[in-house]
């Protein structure tokens, strides 16, 4: 198990930063709208921004909305998400490599989550995990070359009581054996 | 009969939440028509009386944490804040709490709120938490309908709106001042207090801030009476508790008992014991962040005092347990792994310090540790304390560790002396 502490969170480094055009970095904020956030996405932060004093509380909200639809959150979504909420890029970028659910690189189509916590290890995860990079043929932090699977490391899933566990997508799954994780790995395609 | 199970007894064998019809017909919502009958400051009178203690792990008098928010009612809003943000090893307490019976927290939210004014309250949930999101999601528009929540609750003068924040991950979320950060759209770093939340909370209101369970007891103090509550107990700490136990044990799951049960009897006869064949070697008592107990201390009543004198703490009341077939040194290394990864980095000892020692137990796990290894972590354990770290999270983490040296000495040692793990 290699001790990688801060790799983990998320995906690996955070993609390089483009620098910002002139225009658009001093445009203001959400009066003008965003040209990429598509309007079902901009409605979804509207009603999530209505619970709250400040539109800024649904910035892990827009950054999950537009996840939701793209698989991750590139540069030119945070951009918009930033524009929107009005905010600088470098702030919502600090709140977005924050939260180990916002991934600021490309995943595959269907990313596990496996908890490497401590209920977790005292029932033999480790044993599932090399099964899993094995099947896979991916390290932790990596995507299958046909972009079917990225497999993460994910802190304790509040499933210890069913340990081994993981998570696929939204899905949790307990009581993991290598077999059990073949079946499951071959409903996702 | 008196109901010595009051949190999780109405819950369903078939997994499904209790609707809002099962949970009125088992009396449900009869302690907020209590509540609202009394004045705010009876109702904190009430809890006061009930003994009722935080359980999100530090054990903090609840009532006496809704006192310190300022009656002056200048300061408008008030939030009332619920932590659900369970990412501690080994916990998994406030999931069956919020999947099982979720009206019983609305309705203690709701009481909560009332008792400090708050007129806005979030419920603030894990991400990986989806059926607890869904779930109290639909409960929250049931409530809504029925004239629990919104304006003039059930033909009050009283008002509250609720809702869910799904956060995204990351165990700081759920330290007090970082999720009040995380509400707030900030990247979820703890705050310097003074002042405390009840005085300068989120968006600088007064806030009151508590964990599931403890509020989801909030209901039965205000039906039953305090009396009741603290009759439910087996010590001075009122109500049950919903311990837990996981890790090398037959029969892993939750169970609601009352406040003061050992552990030996929570390990040996809820969770059948250790496997056959193995040996208990020793458990944290309340998740990643509390010391190892040893089997001479399995008869101490797990409550909020009497682990103090082992050296330990009862944290989430979720223990895992630890045989002699796992290596210690692997299993802190685990845990080690987990908090230094889960470091927000905002302050050098933690930042620096929880990596170094996860690489160390590495190190000694792959046979490559050296004598002078084992004094440097017990180096970190003595200066990662409350005070010189921003936060609980690095002393939480160096309390099992603490514990590990003392403990499992000789295991650390073979480590050394023989250049590799004994039980690889
Ligand atoms: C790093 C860290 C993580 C925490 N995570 C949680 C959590 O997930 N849930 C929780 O209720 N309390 C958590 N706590 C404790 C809270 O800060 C706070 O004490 C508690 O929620 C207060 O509620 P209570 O008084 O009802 O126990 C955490 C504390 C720290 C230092
Ligand atoms: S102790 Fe750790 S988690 Fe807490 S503020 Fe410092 S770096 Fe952040
Ligand atoms: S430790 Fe793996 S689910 Fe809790």
């Amino acid at each position: 198990m290699g001790v990688s502490p801060m790799s983990s969170t998320g995906v690996g480094p955070v993609a390089k930063k483009k620098k910002l055009p002139e225009t658009r970095a001093r445009r203001p904020c959400h009066e003008m709208g965003s040209i990429m956030l598509s309007d079902e996405v901009k409605k979804e932060i509207d009603a999530e921004a209505r619970h709250y004093p400040q539109r800024r509380a649904v910035v892990a909200e827009a950054l999950k909305a537009v996840q939701a639809r793209r698989g991750w959150v590139d540069d030119e979504s945070l951009r918009d998400v930033a524009d929107y909420l009005g905010l600088s890029f470098d702030e919502v970028d600090s709140i977005a490599t924050f939260y180990n659910l916002i991934f600021r690189q490309p995943v595959g189509r269907h990313v596990i989550l496996i908890c490497d916590s401590v209920s977790c290890y005292l029932t033999g995860y480790e044993k599932l995990l090399d099964h899993l990079k094995k099947k896979l043929g991916i390290a932790l932090g990596q995507t299958t070359a046909d972009g079917r699977f990225t497999l993460l490391p994910n802190a304790c899933l509040g499933l210890c009581e069913q340990a081994p566990a993981m998570m696929i997508d939204n899905e949790t799954y307990g009581h993991l054996t290598a077999a059990r994780i073949d079946e499951i790995l071959g409903k996702h395609e | 009969m008196i109901e010595d199970k009051p949190l999780t007894s109405r819950m369903r064998s078939d997994g499904r939440a209790v609707s809002l019809q099962e949970y009125v017909a088992a009396g449900g919502y009869q302690g907020l028509r209590a509540a609202l009958q009394l004045s705010r400051h009876q109702v904190i009178e009430q809890v006061a009386h009930s003994n009722l203690k935080g359980r999100g792990g530090a054990g903090f008098p609840t009532a006496k944490k809704w006192g310190l928010i300022p009656t002056d009612l200048a300061r408008q809003p008030r939030y009332f804040v619920v932590n659900a943000d369970e990412m501690e090893p080994g916990t998994m307490k406030d999931r069956l709490l919020m999947e099982g019976d979720p009206h019983q927290l609305i309705e203690g939210m709701i009481i909560g709120s009332y008792a400090v004014y708050a007129s806005v309250a979030y419920l603030f949930i894990r991400g990986e938490y989806r059926q607890s999101n869904e779930v109290m999601k639909q409960a929250i528009a049931e409530a809504y309908q029925a004239g629990y929540l919104g304006q003039k609750i059930l033909g009050s003068d009283f008002g509250l709106d609720l809702h869910v924040h799904t956060s995204a991950g990351r165990y700081m979320c759920g330290e007090e001042t970082a999720t009040l950060n995380a509400l707030e759209g900030k990247r979820a770093i703890p705050r310097f207090k003074p002042p405390h939340p009840p005085v300068v909370g989120v968006w600088g209101k007064p806030t009151a801030f508590n964990n599931v369970e403890t509020i989801c007891c909030v209901p039965h103090i205000l039906r039953e009476g305090a009396h009741y509550f603290r009759s439910l107990s087996r010590t001075e700490d009122g109500g049950t508790k919903i311990y837990g136990a996981s890790g090398r044990v037959k029969t892993p799951g939750l169970w609601e008992l009352p406040m003061g049960t050992s552990a030996r009897e929570i390990i040996f006869e809820h969770a059948g014991g250790v496997p056959d064949g193995c040996r208990f070697r020793g458990c944290l008592p309340g998740g990643a962040s509390t010391a190892f107990l040893l089997e001479d201390h399995l008869d101490a009543p797990m409550d909020f005092m009497s682990l103090q004198a082992h050296g330990s703490r009862l944290g989430t009341g979720t223990l895992v347990v630890l045989d002699d077939t796992v290596c210690p040194v692997g299993m802190m290394l685990s845990l080690e792994i987990f908090f230094a990864r889960e470091s927000c980095g905002w302050c050098t000892p933690c930042r620096e310090g929880l990596p170094w020692i996860a690489a160390m137990l590495e190190a000694l796990e792959k046979g490559q540790g050296r004598q002078e290894d084992l004094h440097i972590l017990q180096e970190h354990c003595d200066l990662l304390l409350l005070g010189r770290t921003f936060c609980a999270l690095a002393p939480g983490a160096v309390d099992p560790l603490r514990s590990a040296l003392k403990y499992f000495h000789d295991d650390f040692r073979r480590h050394v002396i023989n250049r590799r793990c004994p039980w690889s």
